[in-house]
């Protein structure tokens, strides 16, 4: 499509990424319009995003040989574009205020565009040259915002681990690409044209996708970069937990549905890791003593809830997991951050109160963003919880409870978080939010209750269709029922506990604590022994192979000193010598009969004429 | 044309050493600046004169030693064009960068206009004796570089090892050429005829000695493991402008002489031994990457870092040779794009490891730290240049690097696979080293006061390099126009 739908598009993907680097690049000479520049394009963008989810774009330009850079908007990327726009909008008129007020505000708010920019064209992206090119874009613009405060060593280091732990499972990509090339000698690597790629090249191209998207969203074996990536500002783990980076990999799982289905294993892989996620990760959450650790964890539950829903293609649930879970979610993180300016901390134990003691409104905020992780009703993630839950019972029963054990430990986690922040009032309140914050969190709260509409008949009808496609069929009322009593339960009885330690033996309690011990595993397994082998290498560079080398070339020199030694004095040096010698000797007897005296040269002369004539004689 | 943009650098040098020392040390510089900007625009004449798919073109031949066979035969197609743009930025960025060399001002120009044009003159050759001629003055003009103008003292050791290793290279090489002279029907050195009829087709044991010769003598020069010893202490150890020409230019001689002589001239030994080379590519990608993962010296790192990036070109040329068509042609490509990428990227990196010496006469990594804070606008670049170097998109060797995977995985799925790696090792020794250097507490080299940041000249030279592998990396339509019908055109000679 040319035309003004396709400037859209363009500018829909352009402008955040050309603008964020410009911004990024113009250094501190541009940190006093930064803000108002970002939080302008941010909204141009929302608005731009808008238009393209009505109109549906798609544009076409050449990159490489035959393969297009392609970027198209159809249901699944409406929603998508809508809700990243919207929510990189909210968050940065949140920061506008008073967020890095003196420091380099144009690196952050260039890079938290660039940063979404990616996320956009991710969610646009119509072929895999790309969708690597956005994915990867994204990882870098993670890094450079999680060490923000590079200064600071451990945050530097804990970026390189997100950085370096998503790339690796990125690499799945490259092989996905280089898959669908050869699986389909005509294609254009097209995502749509991935599930009709010839065996084995499909197989290998779902398992590059979905390696690529579970280190993405932080699915088990990679959940552990999130830990780490919280040591950026708040309003980068906002977004980078809610509609951007986390959300991509359950976002390319939705998209690559029909390649599971077509691939036969990937399906059932897919939704078992994203329910063993989910389990696990909420027990994680449930163990931490630090509240951006808890969010961090409740992230990677979440969305292995949103993996499940891509595992058993459920798009209406993914697609409503995913936007509930960007509202809450940026909701929780900018509200943390407000405290954590505000009161200094972010230990729970240190929170305690926080709700009273914070800015005012927070603690309004903070509550209807950890009841909507819990999956209280009538709140949104409820709602979009069971869509995905009901396509799982028809999938397997089995996968439904362990669903609905993850729900139960989501309830946990949130009704542990809020009872801290309630506990003993303070009754001072510190700090107080500019007004774009605290329009920002009243917007992302109602969304929270909002979006749960979009969940229930009618609207969900209306989801379904946009996102087009085959559907399983409606949720019945006793799941509801069931997942808002399941969460319910959790969370009361989460309250009851209150601060007392979780109920399970100290070892089993540090283990969740160190998030599985997943990161120490990564170390012991692969980051060591890459670094032994790599100085193991270069001793071998450096003393066996160039030393052979500077010892070729001594050889060659000793040869040479010996072939003077022997060959040029003993041998021609000698020869030559000797030569002269014999000449020298020749000489003197040669000089010998030249006596001077006649009667000599006379005999001399009888002599040779006697000889000539004996040799005459002789020959004839 | 071709002969003007070949020649005026060294007839530039050639003044400057006849004019009075006195006149020519205050002249050099802007001489040299002048003649590589000549050059430059020279060659984007030539660039925007050049038909896309039109073969070879800019030809030009005078008769030399016609009675063996040797001829000047010089011209430009869709894979040398490449190169010799980027060989015209790269010393003009070197020219810029050098401007506050001091030390024999005038003879410093004076070699660096004479290697290029050595430089341009092997990627312009049409007749393999004037490539090896070319070829062999490179390295005596870098050798002098090296040892004249290196660290020393370690210097004119590192010169020697750097010379004698290369030169090896290029006997060997020259061997090769004359296997092939003597193999021709009739006998000829002219590369446009080898390529058209390739002799020794059909004799294989032949062939192979032919493509060992050739193939051993390019991959000293590339270097490839296990035959790159040489590149570490000779990198180490030149001037920030040298190591950049060295990376960025000579090492592109290498592999540019496997896509322009082995492949083409010996289609059938190539497609037999084609596993060798991917075999050779990848241990290269993945024994650079992990030996410049143990360094602890910058410059060595990106010395190492060269040698996985060169790996990419040989694992791709290799691949091409049995990947088909389609996929061949995306392989080539990606070899191509990766010599334009790596010569201005990690040049760009060379010069700002010199500055980092330049400011505190070290290049351990442990000696630096934080210099973002005094010296942002340097942290950005080597910021930049690092991620581009380690392939990110947005940037050419991203553009380089997808290609030579997706098109060497169909023919060679487990190389490509090992080969990937590459990128993550990549990924994790820039992370640190940029973490060690930019980022953290600050931390300076003991008697350095102040860290000052990039000089205009400095960065007048490093961004223009950084912009077009950004141009490259978000368009690369203009360079890959160029380049495709040259990659398809080869692919079909090679495929057979």
């Amino acid at each position: 499509m040319s035309g003004a739908a396709g400037w859209v598009l363009w500018a829909l993907v352009g402008l955040p990424l050309a603008g964020g680097a410009l911004l990024a690049l113009a250094g501190r000479a541009a940190d006093r319009v930064a803000a108002p520049l970002a939080v302008g394009t941010a909204g141009l963008v929302t608005g731009l995003a808008a238009l393209a989810a009505v109109g549906r774009p798609r544009v076409e330009a050449p990159l490489l040989a035959g393969l297009p850079v392609r970027l198209a908007v159809d249901g699944l990327s409406a929603f998508l574009v809508v809700t990243v726009a919207a929510v990189t909008w909210l968050i940065l008129g949140f920061c506008a205020g008073e967020f890095a007020r003196g420091a380099a505000r144009a690196r952050f708010f260039g890079l938290m565009l660039l940063f979404s920019g990616a996320m956009m064209t991710t969610v646009t992206a119509g072929s895999l040259p790309v969708l690597l090119m956005a994915w990867e874009v994204m990882g870098a613009a993670s890094w450079a915002l999680i060490g923000y405060w590079w200064h600071d060593a451990d945050r530097v280091r804990a970026a390189g681990t997100a950085f370096l732990t998503t790339r690796a499972a990125d690499l799945g990509l490259y092989l996905a690409a280089g898959a669908a090339f050869a699986g389909a000698p005509t294609a254009s690597l097209a995502l749509a044209d991935l599930p009709a790629a010839a065996e084995p090249w499909r197989s290998l191209a779902t398992a590059g996708v979905v390696l690529a998207a579970l280190g993405k969203s932080a699915q088990l074996p990679f959940s552990f970069w999130l830990s780490h990536a919280m040591r950026g500002p708040a309003p980068v783990s906002a977004l980078l937990h809610s509609a951007t980076m986390v959300a991509a990999g359950g976002y390319l799982l939705l998209r690559a549905g029909p390649l599971l289905d077509a691939s036969g294993w990937g399906g059932p892989l897919v939704a078992w890791t994203g329910a063993v996620t989910a389990v696990a990760l909420g027990l994680v959450a449930l163990a931490q003593t630090d509240l951006k650790q808890l969010l961090a964890a409740s992230s990677c539950a979440q969305l292995g809830l949103l993996v499940l829903a891509a595992g058993v293609g459920s798009r209406a649930g993914g697609v409503l997991q995913l936007m509930a879970h960007a509202a809450a979610k940026s909701l929780a993180f900018l509200v943390a951050g407000a405290w954590l300016a505000a009161l200094g901390g972010q230990a729970l134990s240190g929170l305690r109160g926080a709700a009273r003691r914070g800015p005012p409104g927070t603690g309004v905020a903070f509550t209807v963003a950890l009841a909507a992780l819990a999956g209280l009703p009538p709140l949104a993630l409820w709602a979009a919880k069971d869509v995905l839950l009901a396509a799982a019972l028809a999938d397997s029963p089995w996968l439904y409870a362990v669903g609905l054990v993850a729900t139960a430990l989501a309830a946990g986690y949130g009704a542990r978080a809020l009872w801290f922040v309630w506990r003993d009032a303070g009754d001072a309140t510190v700090g107080r939010l500019s007004r774009p914050a605290g329009a920002t969190l009243a917007l992302l709260a109602l969304a929270c209750f909002g979006l749960t509409f979009a969940a229930l008949p009618p609207l969900a009808g209306g989801v379904e269709a946009v996102l087009g496609g085959a559907e399983t069929g409606a949720v019945r009322v006793w799941e509801w029922v069931v997942s808002g009593a399941v969460a319910v339960a959790g969370a009361s009885a989460a309250w009851a506990w209150g601060d007392r330690a979780p109920p399970v033996p100290a070892g089993a309690r540090r283990r969740l604590l160190d998030w599985l011990g997943l990161e120490r595993a990564a170390r012991a397994v692969l980051v060591a022994p890459v670094s032994r082998l790599a100085d193991a290498l270069a001793r071998f560079d450096d003393l066996v192979l160039h030393r052979a080398v500077t010892g070729a070339a001594r050889a060659t020199g000793r040869l040479a000193l010996a072939t003077e030694r022997v060959g040029e004095r003993r041998l021609f040096g000698a020869a030559v010598a000797g030569v002269a010698a014999g000449c020298a000797g020749l000489g003197r007897l040669a000089r010998r009969p030249q006596t001077g005296l006649l009667h000599h040269y006379l005999a001399q002369a009888v002599a040779v004429l006697a000889a000539a004539a004996v040799v005459l004689l002789l020959v004839r | 044309m071709l002969t003007v943009l070949l020649f005026l650098p060294l007839a530039v040098a050639v003044a400057l050493l006849a004019l009075p020392a006195a006149v020519a040390r205050r002249a050099a510089w802007w001489a040299w600046t002048a003649t590589a900007t000549a050059e430059t625009v020279l060659v984007v004449v030539v660039w925007a004169g050049y038909e896309p798919g039109g073969g070879v073109q800019y030809e030009a031949r005078a008769r030399w030693i016609p009675s063996a066979g040797v001829g000047y035969h010089v011209g430009v197609d869709g894979l040398s064009l490449p190169l010799l743009a980027v060989s015209c930025v790269l010393f003009l960025a070197c020219a810029g960068y050098s401007r506050r060399e001091t030390r024999r001002a005038r003879e410093f120009a004076a070699l660096f206009l004479f290697l290029q044009t050595t430089c341009l003159g092997v990627f312009a050759a049409l007749d393999l004796i004037l490539f090896f001629v070319f070829f062999d003055l490179s390295i005596v003009g870098m050798y002098v570089v090296v040892a004249g103008w290196g660290r020393r003292p370690a210097a004119a050791r590192a010169a020697l090892t750097f010379f004698l290793y290369t030169f090896l290279g290029s006997l060997a090489l020259l061997l090769g050429f004359i296997g092939l002279y003597l193999a021709a029907e009739p006998h000829t050195f002219d590369m446009t005829e080898l390529t058209d009829r390739p002799p020794l087709q059909g004799r294989a044991a032949p062939a192979a000695l032919v493509l060992l010769a050739i193939g051993l003598g390019l991959a000293i020069k590339t270097p490839t493991v296990p035959f790159h010893t040489w590149l570490p202490p000779a990198h180490t150890e030149a001037p920030a402008a040298g190591s950049a020409i060295l990376a960025g230019i000579l090492l592109k001689m290498g592999t540019y002489g496997l896509l322009r002589i082995a492949m083409p001239m010996l289609p059938e030994a190539w497609r037999r031994f084609a596993l060798v080379f991917v075999v050779l590519g990848v241990v290269s990608v993945l024994h650079g990457a992990l030996v410049a993962l143990a360094q602890r010296d910058v410059k060595r790192m990106i010395a190492y870092t060269s040698v996985n990036h060169m790996g990419y070109v040989l694992l791709a040329a290799g691949a091409a040779a049995t990947a088909g068509e389609r996929a061949g042609r995306l392989a080539v490509d990606g070899a191509v794009t990766q010599m334009v990428s790596h010569a201005l990227i990690t040049g760009a990196l060379f010069l700002l490891a010199g500055v980092l010496y330049d400011r505190g006469r070290t290049h351990a990594m442990a000696d630096w730290g934080g210099l973002a804070g005094p010296a942002p606008v340097f942290a950005a670049l080597t910021g930049i240049a690092a991620f581009a170097s380690l392939g990110l998109p947005g940037f050419s060797g991203f553009i380089a690097e997808f290609q030579i995977f997706a098109g060497s995985l169909p023919a060679r799925p487990v190389a490509t696979g090992l080969a990937l790696l590459g990128v993550l090792l990549t990924a994790g020794l820039f992370l640190r080293a940029l973490h060690r250097i930019l980022l953290g507490p600050p931390r300076l080299p003991p008697g350095v006061g102040a860290f000052a940041d990039l000089r205009a000249h400095e960065a007048a030279a490093i961004v223009p390099l950084l912009a077009l592998a950004t141009l490259i990396g978000v368009a690369p339509r203009f360079l890959l126009d160029v380049v495709e019908p040259a990659a398809r055109e080869l692919v079909g000679l090679v495929a057979g």
